[in-house]
């Protein structure tokens, strides 16, 4: 039993060794193995929202020249804004028929079995109101010819980026090849052009089949309304809630249950923080459904324990050594607190308070709970009574283009969630700049 | 079987079981080892003295390459045991680190029974061929170690329970259950109390009998107490290196003359 | 004179005290501050407080009291053949309270006057017509003593209304003069401020207690309700989920439970394996260079939100699993199944773990370490031997945390696992989760008092229940954990 080893030559590998390093190598394949899945996924997530989603940045637009017939608008002609006003978006339709009608008369436009009336559906059903609102704007044209670019319908609008084709057309109510023809003519003819989608980041949601005209303005407006809300509360009553527990709190059994109380709320589901909006918030206290108050109070509750978590990190992470000092020179606790401890924590707290809003911002459980899906087309006025008109947010936007029936929402939805993540990586980013602009090492 | 604790010159056919020769460790930019050259005998203990940040724990852990687990240290020159040189190619560092126990400075049981740490080593090396043949080994190395008659009746109790001197010999224990043939101790006492280092070294002094030990120490008692050889370290050179009795008594350099007398250090 | 106006007029107030109050503190020691006890601001601030704090305490109180005061007086103002068949009777004081409001909209809008409401009646006037031309829809005709209802609501809310302004107002301007009068220079205005903050501090942590207080009592009282209406044994122990809006559904709890555990097991499958290896690798084995690049892409993961994940099941993994696996394979049709759910919630679960795990195992001290090469130990050999068994207690916490995480996630499941509570074992076959139970029964269009809504609340408190049991349980084992090594 004595020195089994001393008799082999170490330069010689033994084969219990070399089975050992075959088993070692194993394990070492088994963790490249775990990292390449994980970041496959992250790829596959990534490439799977820009795929779908780029595209809802680029919509299809036809610019068309329409006489704004006084025979229709002002029957009278005596320009009075009132009846002008009577005239509904379905007067203004012809209008447009009419232009279309032109360019189905011009030489070699014309598609066989193609009339002016199904021409017209390849144009949004928005473009009339969008007239509408032109001339009541500004009743002095009319009369004139004037130029407007007009939003293609969400099925022309797909052709043109692969989602929809001449076979699918063929079984398609809404769209047809015929239709699709005339569109590569005008696109032939300069008059149809795919650009750059601001109404996209602008618009207000749009019913169901005009995905063309749906935009996130409403959503984006709804969610600054709920992070300014959220950003007014949580940092002061995080700040508050910390300084006291780190710097004040007597060690005793109260205490102790806050503490406790508070890890445990960070890990409470957000659902749950939902069904507690809508039971307090709107059953009981009685706020509006939909509004970016209660969202924003909601949100609160449920980012307040992550921001008192890190705050109380980077109190912590001020040495004792500058209280004793500020004590030493005679300071009240609460003068060294606020004088010395807090602003030397302040870059932590901010740059966990960012962290804080970024998840904040990318919730969508609980807002479904408080009625936030609705379907809202006004824009919520300026705060602070803006912030109880109806509001939607931008992930509860995307909810809400999936569950739609038109395939052109899909792309909507992956388009709203490349602007959500451009919100949280631009909160990131500040908050690493923070981090690394004002971090310091004691 | 007791060997009358008497310095140096008792023990009998010394052959040279490490040499080195101009070994360097580079620690990314910094040179922390330079030209050591020295012949560690087998069955003697050789101690490393020197003030701190002289090298000497890290030559020892050149020993047996547990700098290799630290990415920015470099060892350049040969270091050969048996002849063998442990920085070759071939080398598995895990057969050699079989072959090379070390026991560390602070006492560092697993979060185990005392019967599994020291059946660890045995386990992955596999020396035993079954369950009775481990009992066996973790008896004897206990044994060994000077523990087994305060540990015997509650091996399964975990090792981190043990007091700090006892966890040091079970250390040790665990570290001559894989058979090795040479012992590495970086300052195996410096976290024990007294009494507790007595024991140790007591230990020590037993082992020669059938390991190489290298310890490095704080304590130049320490060295004089246990050790047959010492060398003197300084600033990463190897100043002496001699009989403990000899370098003790009358050093050649002055250097170690002014280390044992408390000039520098 | 609204909420608003007053809190301002308080807070000018106040704000006008702050600094009289400081003017007064420096007169009254002959402009040498030395005299003073505190600085001249302390004074101002005490004052400041003195002047805001109980009027704006005694708003707060009165806001939220005032309705359920009103509330009480009218209630006795409906009779009940005013509550039609089936609705109760918050549903008519709801009515009162719109109606009451639409008079409002009315007068702002110059279509009615105040003398023109007195006379108001609904034998002369459709008031429902009347109210809804000015945008305020009310869903029957009125009736003639809630429509009185709703004008003594009118004017008992507006007379509680100039009654809290002029106590508040009398208040703060009380707080104001004793304040003032209390200053002289031995007054220790600086203790009577900082008492003030300290008592504000402390308020400020009771939110986090208040919050469990209203989650727990809201979750509480509904599901009371809820098992007044649905017997709780056939909540608990009916093997079917199957609302009906006309009544008579099953609400059975064991479908939804089935369906929340299944995919969670299948999102564990998926995400400790993984989040392990990763953490071991980063931590034990990955160059500087690696572990730069994998360390800010994996916390990329854990930073994007659930609803990213859900579009991502609902677009991309689902129709995959349907088309490569489900389909061919026999095993089902629909493009959400509890794999689909149970991958996605799985990569979102992988950071969770790894950062967690990645905790642990460095908590591992490195001495543990070298004693194991120290004995010829493999890197492999160290980790599975010797670094994992210590750091266990730390990764079954975190593994806790991830399954409760995994428990409470709605979005992903919503958009992937399906609406369609089964118990099967098939994974490719759509399921259903409490969580996505809690949102259809909750943004449905059902009444709001009917069982079919209220089980939400019951679904939810089971779900904080589980959650909460999870979260405490790992929370120990960790802190055991940390002690261990301290």
């Amino acid at each position: 039993m004595t020195d089994v080893s001393s008799t082999s030559s170490l330069l010689a590998v033994d084969d219990r060794t070399r089975r050992r390093n075959a088993a070692e190598k194993r394990f070492r394949v088994y963790g490249v193995i775990a990292i390449v899945l994980a970041m496959l996924a992250l790829a596959g997530l990534m490439t799977s929202i820009l795929t779908n989603g780029l595209s809802a940045f680029k919509q299809t637009f036809v610019t068309l020249e329409v006489y704004l017939d006084p025979a229709k608008l002002d029957k009278d002609g005596s320009g009075d804004l009132e009846k002008i006003r009577k005239v509904s978006t379905f007067g203004y339709a012809p209008l447009i028929r009419n232009t279309l009608q032109t360019h189905l008369d011009a030489p070699n436009m014309a598609v066989d079995d193609l009339s002016a009336k199904d021409a017209v559906k390849m144009i949004s059903n928005e473009s009339a109101a969008e007239m509408r609102r032109f001339v009541l704007a500004n009743p002095d044209m009319i009369g004139e010819t004037v130029s407007f670019k007009f939003l293609a319908s969400g099925r022309v609008d797909g052709y043109y980026k692969g989602r929809v084709t001449m076979e699918s057309a063929e079984r398609d109510s809404n769209i047809s090849p015929q239709q699709l023809m005339f569109a590569d003519k005008l696109k032939d003819a300069g008059l149809l052009e795919t650009s750059f989608n601001w109404g996209f980041l602008t618009r207000a949601d749009a019913s169901e089949n005009r995905p063309e005209a749906a935009g996130l303005g409403v959503a984006i407006l709804g969610s600054l309304y709920m992070m300014a809300v959220v950003l007014c509360l949580t940092l002061p009553i995080g700040v508050a809630a910390s300084i006291y527990l780190e710097e004040f709190a007597p060690k005793n059994w109260f205490t102790d249950i806050v503490e406790v109380n508070i890890s445990n709320l960070a890990a409470v589901p957000s659902i749950v923080f939902g069904i507690l909006g809508l039971a307090i918030f709107i059953n009981f206290a009685g706020l509006p459904q939909s509004a970016p108050i209660v969202g924003g109070l909601v949100l609160t509750l449920m980012t307040l324990p992550t921001i008192i978590i890190s705050t109380r990190a980077s109190l912590k992470a001020v040495p004792p050594s500058i209280r004793d000092a500020a004590l030493g020179v005679g300071a009240s606790k609460m003068q060294a607190v606020f004088h010395h401890v807090l602003p030397l924590a302040a870059p932590g707290i901010l740059t966990g308070t960012i962290i804080g809003l970024a998840q904040a911002l990318g919730e969508t459980a609980p807002l479904l709970l408080i009625g936030m899906v609705a379907f809202v087309r006004e824009f919520p006025g300026a705060p602070p009574e803006g912030l109880f008109d109806p509001a939607a947010a931008l992930p509860v936007q995307v909810y809400n283009w999936t569950q739609r029936a038109d395939p052109a929402f899909a792309e909507r939805a992956s388009g709203a969630i490349i602007v959500l993540l451009v919100f949280l990586l631009f909160m990131n980013a500040i908050a690493i700049i923070l981090r690394r602009r004002f971090e310091r090492r004691w | 079987m007791y060997d009358a604790p008497i310095l140096g010159d008792t023990v009998d056919q010394k052959t040279t079981k490490i040499s080195a020769r101009d070994v360097q460790v580079y620690y990314g930019d910094t040179h922390a080892i330079k030209d050591v050259n020295v012949d560690i005998d087998s069955k003697t203990v050789t101690a490393f003295i020197g003030p701190s940040g002289c090298g000497k724990s890290t030559f020892l852990r050149c020993i047996n390459r547990m700098n290799d687990t630290i990415d920015v240290c470099r060892v350049v020159g040969d270091i050969k045991i048996d002849g063998e040189d442990i920085y070759d190619k071939r080398v598995d560092p895990v057969q050699l680190r079989a072959k090379v126990g070390m026991v560390f400075q602070k006492p560092n049981p697993f979060p185990k029974s005392i019967y599994d740490n020291i059946a660890y080593g045995p386990r992955i090396h596999g020396l035993a061929k079954n369950k009775a043949d481990l009992d066996v080994i973790v008896e004897k190395s206990l044994r060994r170690g000077a523990i087994w008659d305060e540990v015997k009746d509650r091996l399964d109790a975990p090792g981190t329970g043990l007091s700090g001197g006892q966890q040091q010999r079970l250390c040790i224990a665990r570290a001559v259950a894989t058979e090795p043939e040479v012992l590495l101790m970086d300052e195996p006492c410096s976290a024990l109390d007294p009494i507790a280092t007595a024991q140790v070294e007591e230990l020590i002094d037993e082992l020669r009998n059938q390991f190489s030990v290298v310890i490095v120490t704080h304590s130049m008692q320490q060295a004089a107490r246990v050790s047959q050889k010492t060398a003197f370290f300084h600033l990463g050179n190897l100043v002496e290196y001699g009989d403990t009795s000899q370098i003790f008594t009358n050093p050649l350099d002055e250097r170690t003359q002014n280390y044992i007398t408390g000039r520098i250090g | 004179m609204s909420a608003g106006l007053v809190i301002l007029a308080v807070v000018a107030i106040a704000t006008v005290g702050f600094f009289v109050g400081r003017a007064k503190s420096l007169s009254s020691a002959g402009g040498d501050i030395r005299q003073l006890h505190s600085l001249p601001s302390y004074y101002g601030q005490a004052t400041f407080l003195f002047a805001a704090v109980p009027a704006l305490l005694v708003t707060f109180a009165w806001l939220i009291l005032q309705p359920m005061f009103v509330a009480s007086q009218i209630s006795g103002m409906i009779v009940s053949g005013d509550i039609v068949e089936g609705a109760s009777r918050t549903l008519v004081m709801a009515d009162v309270r719109r109606i009451a409001n639409g008079l409002d909209v009315a007068v702002t809008a110059g279509k009615l006057s105040e003398t023109g409401i007195e006379k108001l009646n609904t034998a002369s006037t459709d008031v429902r017509a009347l109210l809804a031309g000015v945008g305020v829809a009310v869903a029957s005709d009125v009736q003639q003593n809630i429509l009185a209802a709703a004008k003594e609501f009118r004017t008992l809310t507006s007379t509680l209304r100039i009654a809290m302004a002029v106590v508040a107002i009398a208040l703060s301007v009380l707080g104001l003069v004793v304040a003032l009068t209390r200053i002289k220079p031995e007054y220790r205005a600086r203790n009577v401020s900082e008492q003030a903050v300290k008592a504000l501090l402390i308020l400020s942590s009771l939110v986090a207690i208040l919050t469990t207080v209203g989650i727990i009592a809201s979750l509480v009282f509904e599901t009371l309700h809820f098992f007044q209406l649905y017997p709780a044994k056939d909540f608990f122990f009916n093997l079917t989920w199957n609302p009906q809006f006309t009544g008579g559904s099953d609400l059975g709890f064991i479908p939804l439970l089935w369906g929340t555990l299944y995919v969670s097991f299948v999102a564990l499958v998926f995400a400790v394996p993984i989040g392990l290896f990763v953490a071991v690798y980063l931590s034990e084995y990955a160059t500087n260079r690696v572990r730069s690049i994998v360390k800010p892409a994996v916390e990329i993961l854990a930073g994007i939100p659930t609803i990213v994940y859900g579009l991502f099941a609902l677009i991309t993994v689902g129709p995959l699993l349907r088309d490569y696996f489900a389909q061919p394979l026999g095993l089902g049709q629909s493009s959400s199944s509890v794999l689909t759910a149970g991958i996605v919630m799985g990569i979102m679960l992988i950071p969770f773990v790894s950062s967690l795990s990645d905790d642990v195992i460095n908590a591992v001290p490195q001495a543990m370490r070298d004693g194991s090469y120290g004995l010829g130990a493999t890197q492999s050999e160290t980790v599975k031997q010797v670094i994992l068994p210590a750091a266990l207690p730390g990764i079954v916490g975190a593994i806790l945390l991830a399954a409760s995480r995994a428990i409470g996630e709605t979005m992903i499941v919503v958009m992937g696992a399906g609406a369609a509570a089964k118990l099967s074992l098939n994974p490719l076959e759509a399921m259903t989760t409490i969580t996505v139970k809690i949102v259809s029964q909750l943004t449905g269009d059902t009444e709001f008092a009917s069982p079919e809504t209220l089980v939400a609340f019951a679904l939810g408190l089971s779900l904080f229940v589980i959650t909460l049991g999870l979260n405490v349980l790992a929370l120990y084992i960790v802190r055991k954990y940390r002690e261990q090594y301290e």
